[in-house]
């Protein structure tokens, strides 16, 4: 995608930083003025993708805006983990107001930031995939129909995390969760529903619409900073990883990502007012089963055995993705 | 100046000369014509620096508005009935957080049955979702409460309803005194916020409490309407001095001091029953009222000093706690415990029904010769409810019980009076 | 503000949640060996300057590099390389082309007429050097570095032994020894050519040594019985280099047969190509995958037109004809003779069977420790005699230039370490950053670059530098694409990845510190660290 113009030959535009890049090209994670949104101290567990997500995405529009930024927060692990009295890790003005209404809420800031005439202000909403793909989806549409001036963040985690790993309408067929467990003829989550609220979103034809993954920071500040320069309503959805409600060790959050996109299960690119845009190239494909044995929630695909039909359905879900998003065109990386 | 106005025009008047910032607004009966024509006021720059929002529910109505409010910004927004309900998890929400909203409520009945028409359930069942609530005796009072309650909610951070009676104010044309904005600009001073989001001075708003502040979070919630019992009063007096007339308070007393049966009731209703009262007191009966301005808090010690000679209270209300039957007449009695005076629970104008001053003046006679029962509906059509309830018994599945009542009276428009 | 209790909270207040309770272990910087570091004969820190020349300071890196070996235009042309065939690189993509880089940097010294660092403080002492060979100039570089006065002393006319006397010029340029060399020698090191030393004890005694270092190398072809009808038309290897050094070059003929497979061999092959042979020929007992050439040395000697003859050995040689005896490998992989004869023309047959010490020099040391016709040394590099150490091919091993640059290294500093009365001891090595330590995810796709070769024609008739330098631009790419295996170059990932904000960045050059108040033990670090420059460990109680 963009960030693809520096080139460095030992690390490429993968690696966080990079000494040998110019000030001005170095990724906002990789400065030692990085503003560190989300404090240390929070409670997330161990390897949380969520926290890691919030906090690139949140240093990132903070450097896009000068730091003049406010947040509104859905219910959820995010906002539970971050603001238990008496302390909170955000470094910037933040509210949390329900589960389903922070778009809503962003709304609110957004039209009361204009009307004291402070449009340097701007504002983020963020949310997990059941703030944002199921119960505060109502809000969510009517800020974008209303192309408030408003970044909506969905930190997509594929459940609810904070109430102990329920199906969400973000939740990937066959995983397993505490309310589509791996029982029966069909075990977890069933083909064929879910919805994909980054298509949904192009569909109000909102100025930016984009996916990103903890994977790739780059890409990630990227499209934070490109959103941040476009006034109305847009939207990053983020795949974070959950150690916890995914079944994965801690320390392959970021891996899990990398195998999410490279698999093609989850497409990375960008769209404005309701056009793909652009697309982040699948650098080194790996076949489905790379990603779903490394967490538990799809464990009963390997064992008692090995349930290769089933992973081939997944896997024509990715190759779909590829098709359909072009993720293996063109050649570079 | 005075004018010939619908309430729900008026309403927008005086919320306009409030100078919101942010007005959220979703359509619902009867409150439709107050955003309709703030809309107006807004788009025609009538009303400037006001953000006018097309929300899509209630629930973003109010969650816009908690959002502006907690950046600053005097929010305000109007809804009713069914619309209060979808957005009660922001009502609660606004008060937890302390942000001094207004809110008008036009008030309407709660389905099912679906029910377009007045009474005031709507706003009961939020009465403890730490919101103050006033209620409007006329659309005069409706306009000077808007006034009043803006003041208020920023003075305490709580955000105020002010309840005024669907149709019966908001749809009604009276003649309404309507202030000048430089009258409304030297009582509402621009708003302070007590906690604001500003990059100039982060602050976390909304955290997660735990039992080990939670029990003082919701008694400071208590205390701040405990401190608009007295601030109430206050403002109502330097509203008086500045605008020339008594507008809001706690309550309003009528010929009480030396009445022994006192009727208590919220909202428009109390222009009927004075003029009951007026009746009963022109043939001799000792009789009185109070209109209960501030339900929330409730005036307990105010009502008390208002019912010192009173031998019994009778209580008109238009909502009911199916179950147990009073709400109002609930924390009336609670009020009063110890006193040793009957509190009778009239349940009346449900629905929209017409609370007729025959059937007031019926109840007020039974009550003063302490015949009157300690629940009574007010208007109850005997006739159909005991045929139901022999059809109920008689059958194992008798359908539903609104149908089967509608079918048995043909309509209801005809019972709107 | 007068914020309300408890639901409003002021910013920064989580950091009195110390979350680094919750960790079971811990992340851990750490150092590893690098492979190319592990396998380098002279001993070289090539990661670290190869660091240095990815930001494109080349006279820091060539600095760096020359902290252990002086003769980095020469290395960058004579070393077999084998950090290459280590390098992790080649796993992912292809080896980095150190190399090359190293040459780029030692030629940049030479054009920029960079200088060594002036000696700082003397140490009053005397080494003797024999030998201008790379052991000795290794030797002299390291002693005088260290404060010691040196003064080599070199049998033959021109200094760098077998890099002058057996290289050929067409793989190493003599101006580029000369350059290298001189640096050496304007650190104020003292070098007496054409004096060739018969007694060393006494030669110490004379300058007032205080100790010997000798790298006198091996420098007499071996010799394999052959019966042959004219020995003149037999010669060894060594002999035919050595004159091509001088004015009068060899006359080979037309078709020529070198015998033996190492580099040697190859050298001589190509050289009698250069020098008109039609044929040049090797003869090899075995394999061309056992041969111990260099893979990339016999691949160009057969662009140059050098034929091979593989399991042969040669049975005889008389007047114009070789006879050739067919071998085949048993089980084992040895040649066994087949009874098998064949017969070639031949003007001249190069014997190239390995070369010998010339023991002669070391009689008068009458108790020297010899074993299997070298020098025996401890691991301080000394002989059986007391203050006498050596280094390179005459101490036996793998007898390369590179090799000789480390021994003269180790020796030097044993030496000093010696003249100071102190232990000599070696840093101990870090553990090795294998592959598997990796998370090349990280690494853009980068194939090497191809150093220009010169064209076809003329390597079959001149002596010109066959291999030629990388440009910048393409050194630069090459250094860059060094994975830093093992060892931090502060990509930032571990302070990006770590979910807790418990990575603290230090600033450029002095990488980072883990704060263990706050890190939860989640391990992301280590696992996105792209060199394998992070362990997890135990939390201790």
């Amino acid at each position: 995608m963009r960030t693809s113009h520096v080139k460095f030959y030992q690390t490429g535009t993968f690696t966080v930083g990079n000494r040998l890049l110019s000030e001005d090209d170095r990724s906002v994670q990789s400065t030692l003025e990085r503003t560190n949104s989300l404090n240390s101290g929070h409670r997330a567990c161990q390897g949380c993708g969520e926290a890691l997500g919030a906090r690139y995405a949140i240093d990132a529009a903070m450097r896009a805006t000068d730091n003049q930024l406010i947040a509104a927060n859905a219910t959820g692990c995010l906002e539970v983990f971050s603001t238990p009295y008496p302390e909170t890790s955000w470094q910037i003005p933040w509210i949390h107001s329900l589960f389903g209404n922070t778009a809503a809420v962003a709304t609110g800031v957004a039209a009361a930031l204009r009307v004291k005439g402070r449009n340097d202000t701007r504002v983020v909403a963020q949310g997990g995939d059941g703030g944002t793909t199921d119960i505060g989806f109502g809000c969510l549409s009517g800020m974008f129909e209303r192309n408030d001036d408003v970044l909506y963040i969905c930190y997509d985690n594929e459940a609810y995390m904070n109430t102990g790993v329920q199906r969400s309408s973000a939740t990937p067929p066959t995983a397993r969760t505490a309310t589509s467990p791996a029982k029966g003829p069909e075990p977890g989550n069933v083909f064929g529903q879910g919805k994909n609220v980054p298509m949904i979103a192009m569909a109000h034809e909102i100025p930016y619409v984009a996916t990103a993954s903890v994977a790739d920071v780059r890409d990630l500040e990227a499209k934070v900073t490109r959103a941040m320069s476009i006034r109305g309503a847009r939207y990053i959805h983020i795949l974070v990883p959950c150690p916890l409600g995914w079944g994965s060790e801690p320390q392959h959050t970021v891996r899990l990502a990398r195998l999410a996109t490279e698999s093609g299960l989850f497409p990375v690119f960008e769209a404005e007012h309701g056009e793909i845009t652009d697309r982040r190239l699948i650098r080194r494909k790996v076949p489905v089963e790379e990603y779903l044995s490394l967490q538990k929630r799809f464990a009963h695909l390997f064992k008692p055995e090995l349930k290769m039909d089933v992973i081939a359905r997944l896997q024509a879900v990715a190759d779909r993705n590829i098709r359909r998003f072009g993720l293996m065109n063109g050649g570079d990386d | 100046m005075l004018k010939q106005v619908e309430g729900s025009r008026a309403v927008a008047e005086a919320v306009a000369l409030c100078r919101p910032e942010v007005i959220c607004a979703y359509p619902i009966t009867p409150q439709t014509h107050i955003v309709e024509n703030l809309g107006e006021m807004v788009k025609a720059e009538h009303l400037t620096g006001c953000e006018f929002i097309n929300v899509e529910s209630e629930f973003a109505a109010l969650s816009v508005a908690i959002g502006a409010s907690a950046t600053g910004a005097r929010a305000y927004t109007a809804t009713a009935s069914q619309g209060l309900l979808f957005m009660a998890e922001a009502v609660y929400n606004a008060s937890g957080l302390g942000l001094p909203i207004v809110m008008t409520i036009g008030n309407r009945a709660i389905g099912a049955p679906i029910n377009i028409w007045n009474d005031q359930q709507d706003s009961m069942s939020m009465r403890d979702a730490g919101w103050i609530q006033l209620f409007a005796e006329t659309n005069q009072e409706a306009v000077d409460l808007h006034i009043q309650a803006v003041r208020l909610a920023e003075e305490l951070s709580v955000p105020v309803m002010v309840c005024v009676d669907g149709f019966i104010l908001t749809h009604a044309y009276e003649r309404v005194d309507m202030p000048t904005q430089e009258q409304v600009d030297a009582f509402v001073p621009s708003y302070e916020p007590r906690q604001i989001l500003d990059p100039a001075e982060p602050v976390t708003i909304g955290a997660m409490v735990g039992p080990e502040a939670f029990t003082e979070v919701r008694y400071l919630a208590h205390y701040r309407q405990m401190q608009a019992l007295w601030l109430i009063p206050e403002l109502a007096e330097e509203f008086e001095q500045q605008f020339g007339r008594a507008s809001g308070g706690l309550v309003h007393p009528y010929r009480s001091e030396d009445a022994e049966t006192l009727v208590v009731a919220l909202g428009s209703v109390n222009g009927t029953i004075k003029d009951v009262v007026d009746q009963l007191r022109d043939d001799g009966v000792a009789i009185g009222s109070v209109s209960v301005t501030s339900f929330r808090p409730f005036p307990a010690k105010a009502l008390r000093a208002a019912i010192v000679h009173a031998k019994r209270i009778v209580v008109i209300e238009k909502s009911l706690a199916v179950g147990i039957g009073g709400i109002v007449s609930t924390d009336v009695r609670m009020a009063l415990a110890g006193a040793g005076r009957p509190v009778h629970t009239v349940v009346a104008g449900l629905g929209g029904r017409a609370i007729t001053q025959a059937s007031l003046r019926e109840v007020f006679v039974k009550a003063h010769r302490d015949l009157l029962e300690y629940l009574t509906f007010l208007d109850l059509r005997h006739d159909v409810v005991h045929r139901e309830i022999e059809r109920l018994e008689s059958q194992r599945r008798s359908g539903p019980v609104a149908e089967n009542i509608l079918r048995e009276l043909g309509s209801v428009a005809d019972r709107i009076g | 503000m007068r914020k309300p209790y408890a639901i409003t909270l002021d910013v920064g207040s989580s950091l009195a949640n110390l979350t680094g309770s919750w960790r079971t272990q811990r992340p851990v910087y750490v150092d590893r060996l690098p492979p190319c570091n592990a396998t380098c004969a002279a001993g070289e820190d090539i990661q670290q300057w190869l660091f240095h020349a990815e930001e494109g300071n080349y006279e820091t890196a060539w600095r760096s590099l020359v902290r252990d070996n002086p003769l980095a235009a020469i290395m960058g042309r004579v070393c077999y390389h084998p950090c290459e065939g280590a390098c992790n690189r080649g796993q992912l993509d292809e080896s980095v082309g150190i190399n090359a880089v190293e040459r780029f940097l030692g030629d940049e010294a030479n054009r920029y007429g960079w200088e060594f660092e002036p000696v700082t403080a003397e140490s009053g002492k005397r080494v003797l050097v024999i030998g201008s060979g790379p052991a000795g100039l290794s030797a002299a570089y390291h002693l005088r570095r260290l404060g010691n006065a040196v003064v080599i002393l070199e049998a033959e006319t021109s200094s760098g032994g077998m890099m002058r006397y057996g290289i050929p010029q067409y793989r190493l340029p003599r101006i580029t020894i000369d350059q290298d060399v001189q640096r050496i020698l304007a650190m104020g090191v003292e070098l007496r050519l054409d004096h060739r030393v018969d007694d060393i004890e006494q030669t110490m005694r004379d300058g007032n040594f205080d100790a010997c270092f000798l790298g006198v190398g091996s420098q007499l072809g071996k010799r394999a019985y052959i019966p042959a009808g004219d020995a003149r038309r037999i010669t060894d290897a060594v002999t035919v280099l050595h004159r091509m050094a001088g004015d009068e070059k060899p006359m080979l003929g037309r078709r020529v047969v070198v015998y033996g497979g190492g580099n040697t061999a190859v050298d001589v092959a190509r050289t009698a190509r250069r020098l008109g042979a039609e044929d040049s020929i090797i003869v090899y007992r075995r394999t061309r995958d056992r041969m111990p050439a260099h893979r990339d040395e016999v691949r160009e000697a057969i662009e140059e037109g050098v034929k091979l003859k593989w399991l042969s050995t040669i049975a005889a040689a008389d007047d114009e004809l070789i006879t050739v005896e067919k071998m085949e490998l048993d089980e084992k992989g040895f040649p066994q003779p087949t009874g098998e004869l064949e017969t070639m023309e031949a003007d001249a047959l190069v014997l190239a069977l390995g070369q010998d010490v010339d023991l002669e020099l070391l009689s008068k040391l009458p108790d020297l420790n010899i074993v299997h016709g070298a020098v025996a040394v401890d691991g301080a590099q000394m002989t059986s005699r007391e203050g006498v150490f050596a280094g390179g091919d005459m101490i036996g091993g793998e007898r390369t230039v590179t090799a000789a640059v480390g021994h003269g290294k180790k020796a030097a500093r044993a030496i000093d370490a010696y003249l100071r009365g102190v232990a000599f001891k070696q840093k101990p090595k870090h553990q090795m950053a294998t592959y598997d330590l990796l998370n090349t995810w990280y690494y853009a796709d980068a194939p090497k670059t191809v150093r220009p070769k010169l064209d076809i024609i003329r390597r079959q008739s001149t002596f010109d530098e066959v291999i030629g330098s990388l440009d910048e631009a393409t050194a630069l790419y090459e250094a860059r694409r060094c994975m830093s295996c093992g060892n931090c170059f502060e990509c930032d990932t571990c302070y990006g990845v770590c979910p807790d904000n418990a990575v603290i960045k230090l600033g450029p050059g002095k990488r980072f510190e883990f704060n263990y108040d706050y890190c939860k033990g989640c391990g992301l670090c280590v696992a996105e660290c792209p060199c394998g420059a992070i362990r997890m460990e135990r939390e201790p109680n």
